[in-house]
């Protein structure tokens, strides 16, 4: 394989999924550095614009990831992300981005260990799939 | 329950027998101005005027194939808050279909406007109607129009020449409207039908003394070639406008003439939001931040975000796009903004389901959710 390391923008909720990136952190667990988390108060507040730009500026694989259902701190900021998510799934491939480059997925406050993994199968997926088009392109 | 009426039309002039209508619909005492295409006096154009004098109908020309813009947000404008009154509106399928959309988010009245709706024959770009028009008046280019699309021969005109929103819309008839005013399949020398289709029509056509009509038996199946059509010119058009954008790249080609104007978004009647984030400050970047872009790619096109702009609306209203063709209409740079949107629209609006316009009861896509729906794209399988 080729030593492209890929940049992926994870978006996660404050209460679930970063609590666990959290409890990776402190138990150890080692997941991809070139892995940036942007903590959001709840997957609901993330405009499918953030997303879009996250993938225009370079990123190479895009995560959110929440709390499971049921488990929203607000509720169900977690079943209108995945509106989002399901609406840009269907935008996004038409020009070109695979659709495995972005993902949703929940991982609860206590899941350290599922957040690790998750991570690392990303990145190995996302450096299967190569650098994204917006990296080698001059995007206007 | 649907009733027909027949408004009778004398020596084959047809809008003559709609002004003679609109009057009628007037002097209803509950209806205080009637909002349709009028001509304009200082010039051989047609714009969207509200009338309370039914003297002034004389200017009323709601079959101009001139639609330099959506009615919709007039509506909008005139019933965002209650006047205590009604208006009347004569408006395009695609109008009231946006119309609706916007009522669903708190930005019109729907019982505030009696919607008299006119089975749609088209209409041209701006620049081409004024290629049409010539220095004809706008009395005569109208007849021109109607004449030789109802008589289905061409005449001068023929539908090529269209718009291409118009030539690829496959809801010419007035779902939505109070009153609808059928054209398609009709005897339009003679007469014109007026279709009941809510409550409010029929209470409003029962006053009218109107002869009752029956639909003509032909009508079902001149509305459905015409749609037939319809679909064959927006199919195609859906993909040359997917082979055309399949990339990144190739998007970004498509889109190369633009200059961030933003008249695609304000002609846009589905474009909801108050203030549009592009014109925020979040968009009025720090100088040194464009330095610092410029950097890392070496070169970047000015003005920025040209891409994000247009992937950002397809995001935030596609679902809710009625293909008017408006984008389109208002590009300065002949950008097809609206093949775009109307192609992705497509594929986001079957994604939810959703058929924007079609009536109150659905929720737009993105307000509303289910427990159950959609775990296909939860997690990092497949
Ligand atoms: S995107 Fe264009 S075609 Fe669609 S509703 Fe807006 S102006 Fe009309
Ligand atoms: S109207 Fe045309 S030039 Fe202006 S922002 Fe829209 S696509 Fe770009
Ligand atoms: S708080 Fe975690 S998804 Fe809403």
């Amino acid at each position: 394989m080729t030593d492209f390391e890929p940049t992926i923008i994870a978006f996660v909720c404050n209460w679930c999924t970063y609590t666990a990136a959290d409890l990776a952190g402190t138990s150890r667990l080692a997941y991809p550095k070139n892995v940036r988390l942007i903590r959001v108060m709840c997957t609901g507040m993330i405009d499918p614009q953030y997303v879009i730009k996250a993938l225009l500026e370079g990123a190479d694989g895009v995560l959110v990831s929440g709390c499971h259902p049921g488990d929203c701190h607000y509720i169900n900021g977690n079943f209108k992300a995945r509106r989002r998510i399901k609406l840009l799934k269907e935008i996004l491939p038409r020009f070109g981005f695979e659709p495995q480059r972005l993902r949703l997925t929940w991982i609860g406050a206590s899941d350290g260990i599922q957040f690790a993994e998750t991570m690392n199968k990303l990145a190995a997926q996302v450096r299967k799939l190569g650098p994204s088009q917006a990296k080698l392109k001059m995007v206007i | 329950m649907a009733t027909t009426y027949r408004i009778p039309v004398a020596d084959e002039d047809l809008p003559g027998a709609l002004r003679a209508f609109l009057q009628a619909v007037l002097s209803l005492p509950d209806i205080n101005a009637v909002l349709a295409p009028g001509q304009l006096p200082m010039k051989n154009t047609v714009m969207p005027m509200l009338v309370s004098d039914p003297e002034q109908l004389a200017v009323a020309d709601p079959l101009a194939p001139y639609f330099p813009l959506n009615g919709a947000k007039l509506v909008s404008r005139l019933t965002r808050k209650p006047s205590g009154g009604k208006i009347a509106a004569v408006l395009r399928s695609c109008e009231i279909r946006a119309f609706v959309e916007l009522v669903k988010l708190h930005q019109g009245i729907r019982e505030d406007v009696l919607i008299v709706g006119i089975d749609c024959l088209g209409a041209l770009n701006n620049t081409d109607y004024a290629r049409f028009a010539g220095e004809a008046a706008t009395e005569e280019t109208t007849r021109r129009f109607y004449r030789s699309v109802l008589d289905g021969d061409g005449g001068d005109f023929d539908e090529t020449a269209l718009a291409s929103a118009c030539q690829a819309c496959e809801l010419p008839t007035p779902e939505g409207a109070d009153i609808g005013l059928a054209l398609f399949g009709v005897n339009t020398r003679q007469e014109i039908l007026a279709e009941t289709k809510t409550d409010a029509g029929e209470a409003a056509l029962e006053r009218l003394e109107l002869e009752a009509a029956e639909t003509p038996a032909g009508r079902a199946d001149a509305v459905r070639s015409l749609v037939a059509r319809r679909k064959v010119f927006r199919d195609a058009m859906f993909k040359r406008t997917q082979e055309a954008t399949g990339t990144l790249e190739d998007l970004t080609r498509y889109l190369a003439g633009c200059v961030n104007c933003y008249n695609c978004r304000v002609a846009c009647p589905v474009c909801y939001c108050r203030e549009c984030v592009f014109v925020t400050d979040v968009f009025d970047h720090e100088p040194d931040r464009y330095l610092r872009w410029a950097e890392r790619r070496g070169a970047m096109k000015m003005p920025t975000d040209t891409v994000f702009y247009h992937l950002t609306r397809l995001a935030h209203m596609s679902t809710a796009c009625v293909g008017c063709g408006q984008c389109s209409n208002a590009c300065p740079n002949d950008i097809p903004v609206m093949e775009l949107f109307r192609a992705t629209a497509a594929q986001t609006q079957a994604a939810f389901g959703y058929h924007p316009g079609r009536s109150l009861e659905e929720r737009p896509p993105l307000s509303e959710f289910r427990e159950d729906e959609f775990s296909e794209v939860v997690g990092i399988e497949g």
